[in-house]
């Protein structure tokens, strides 16, 4: 899963089981894609990096610190590792 | 010979359910074994022994809840005979501590670290890192987690992990007791731990509090460049450097580090900080990062991880519930500006941090906006006056503005 070919589908799904992960007690997969997740699931700054690790380490697709804002939700991850 | 005891992991712990025992009769144990797991308010802790010998007997069954105090093993020192210890069980029952200790005494020459021989191979030291919802799912699969390859971070087994993973064979008994294990916290038992420990402390230590507001612009602009020349596993959130400052203040301004023990101050010579973690499901825990002073940034992150990982997914051990010489909590983004602390009893301080704002901030004459954190101390007033908080504090807010070099 190197390549920028993932499908926003497919980001969605990867996301969430990774929330999953992060966040057992919470179900990712309700989350509406323009909401934010953070909130959505009370995830806190050492969550949303063990979340940015992750989904680095899964994609291989680099993601410098000044773009978290752009992963708060679920739309927006999907946008930015598709590489919009 | 000597008894392993239910250790008291913190001032509100009553009793504990031993959930597994790691070792069997006739194992040989070294200082900092993990040799049961135990299942308190605060979730499953591996309990680690602090003496070295031959187990001769495991008195308590795993399922059973027992008060602080009770013997759950016998030890036969090296050279010593085994000898029949059958009748003191009951015994042994009958006679808990009247009152649990507070903590341990100080154990200053504690290993720090389990012992280079492990036990036996499965101790869960050497068992692969597993997330709660993976756990969970390979309870319901039948399969041992513990033996699977972990894919996650740091290598932990994911969810992903359990589902690729071949099914257990059948006839197997072994499943429902990783589920008993592995359970998490309850948080009903976990508030009754709360609330006696923050009674208690509320009770009996006289706080005095202090606060001041620190321009976070320096140690923000050293995190942007550490962690741009970083893949994110290796980056560094703004909490090392909160228990880092502290750690190094508290080396400036001992007098805060340590315990109110028999009316009096017992400064600890290590620095231990208690971080404090909420969970998720309610409830909070704030485990010892050991030696804060002495770990490098990078070491400190690491352990800072590992700690709040092992807090969420019930993996804590007992020293680690015991050891913090101090505490911090800090409330993380979206929060409020400032805490007011409340000591964890027998520690003598605690410091608060709340979220970090951007307000409006006079620097060189001019009123300019900069990101500030308000910087709050709780301390004892019986081992402390104001004067030395003040001093920790302003050393606090010095340490902040020096971050460290990479």
């Amino acid at each position: 899963m190197t390549s920028r070919a993932m499908n926003a589908e497919d980001i969605c799904k990867l996301a969430i089981g990774i929330l999953s992960d992060i966040a057992p007690e919470t179900d990712p997969s309700t989350l509406g894609g323009d909401e934010d997740i953070r909130e959505a699931l009370d995830i806190d700054s050492m969550d949303f990096l063990n979340f940015v690790t992750a989904l680095n380490k899964q994609t291989g697709i680099p993601i410098p610190e000044e773009d978290y804002p752009r992963l708060f939700t679920l739309g927006g991850v999907a946008d930015y590792l598709s590489g919009k | 010979m000597s008894d392993f005891t239910m250790p008291s992991l913190g001032a509100d712990m009553e009793s504990g359910t031993v959930a597994e025992w790691l070792v069997k009769p006739g194992a040989q144990v070294h200082k900092g074994d993990v040799i049961a797991v135990v299942e308190t308010h605060k979730g499953a802790i591996e309990v680690e022994i602090f003496d070295e010998g031959v187990i001769e007997e495991l008195l308590v069954e795993e399922g059973e809840e027992v008060p602080v105090g009770t013997v759950l093993a016998r030890l036969a020192k090296a050279g010593e005979a085994a000898a029949p210890v059958a009748p003191v069980v009951e015994e042994a029952r009958r006679e808990p501590e009247p009152e649990p200790e507070l903590r341990p005494e100080p154990q200053p020459t504690r290993a720090p670290a389990p012992s280079p021989e492990p036990v036996r191979t499965t101790a869960p030291g050497d068992r692969a890192k597993v997330s709660p919802a993976a756990r969970r799912r390979a309870a319901e699969r039948g399969i041992d987690s513990g033996t699977l390859h972990g894919t996650g971070i740091d290598g932990s087994v994911t969810l992903a992990d359990v589902e690729a993973a071949p099914p257990a064979p059948q006839h197997q008994e072994a499943p429902p007791k990783a589920t008993k294990v592995r359970r998490g916290f309850d948080p009903v038992q976990m508030r009754k731990g709360i609330a006696a420990a923050m009674s208690r402390s509320k009770r009996e230590i006289p706080h005095y509090y202090l606060a001041t507001t620190i321009d976070m612009s320096p140690a923000q602009a050293w995190l942007r460049e550490y962690n741009a020349a970083r893949d994110p596993d290796e980056r560094l959130l703004p909490a090392v450097l909160y228990l880092r400052a502290a750690a190094l203040a508290l080396k400036e301004v001992p007098q805060l580090n340590g315990f109110w023990e028999k009316d009096a101050f017992a400064p600890s010579a290590a620095i231990h900080i208690g971080w404090a973690i909420s969970l998720r499901g309610g409830g909070l825990i704030a485990p010892a990062i050991r030696d804060v002073d002495k770990l490098s940034i990078a070491d400190l992150m690491h352990a800072l991880k590992d700690v709040v990982a092992r807090a969420r997914s019930g993996g804590l051990r007992s020293s680690e519930m015991t050891d913090a010489t101090f505490t911090i909590t800090s409330l993380g983004e979206r929060s409020a500006e400032s805490v007011g602390g409340i000591i964890y009893p027998p520690q003598v301080a605690i410091l608060g941090l709340g979220s970090v704002v951007e307000r409006p901030w006079v620097a060189d004459g001019a009123v300019v906006p900069r990101p500030l954190v308000q910087a709050s101390l709780a301390a004892d007033h019986r081992a402390s006056d104001g004067h030395v908080g003040g001093l920790f504090l302003s050393t606090f807010a010095r340490l902040m503005q020096e971050p460290p070099k990479p």
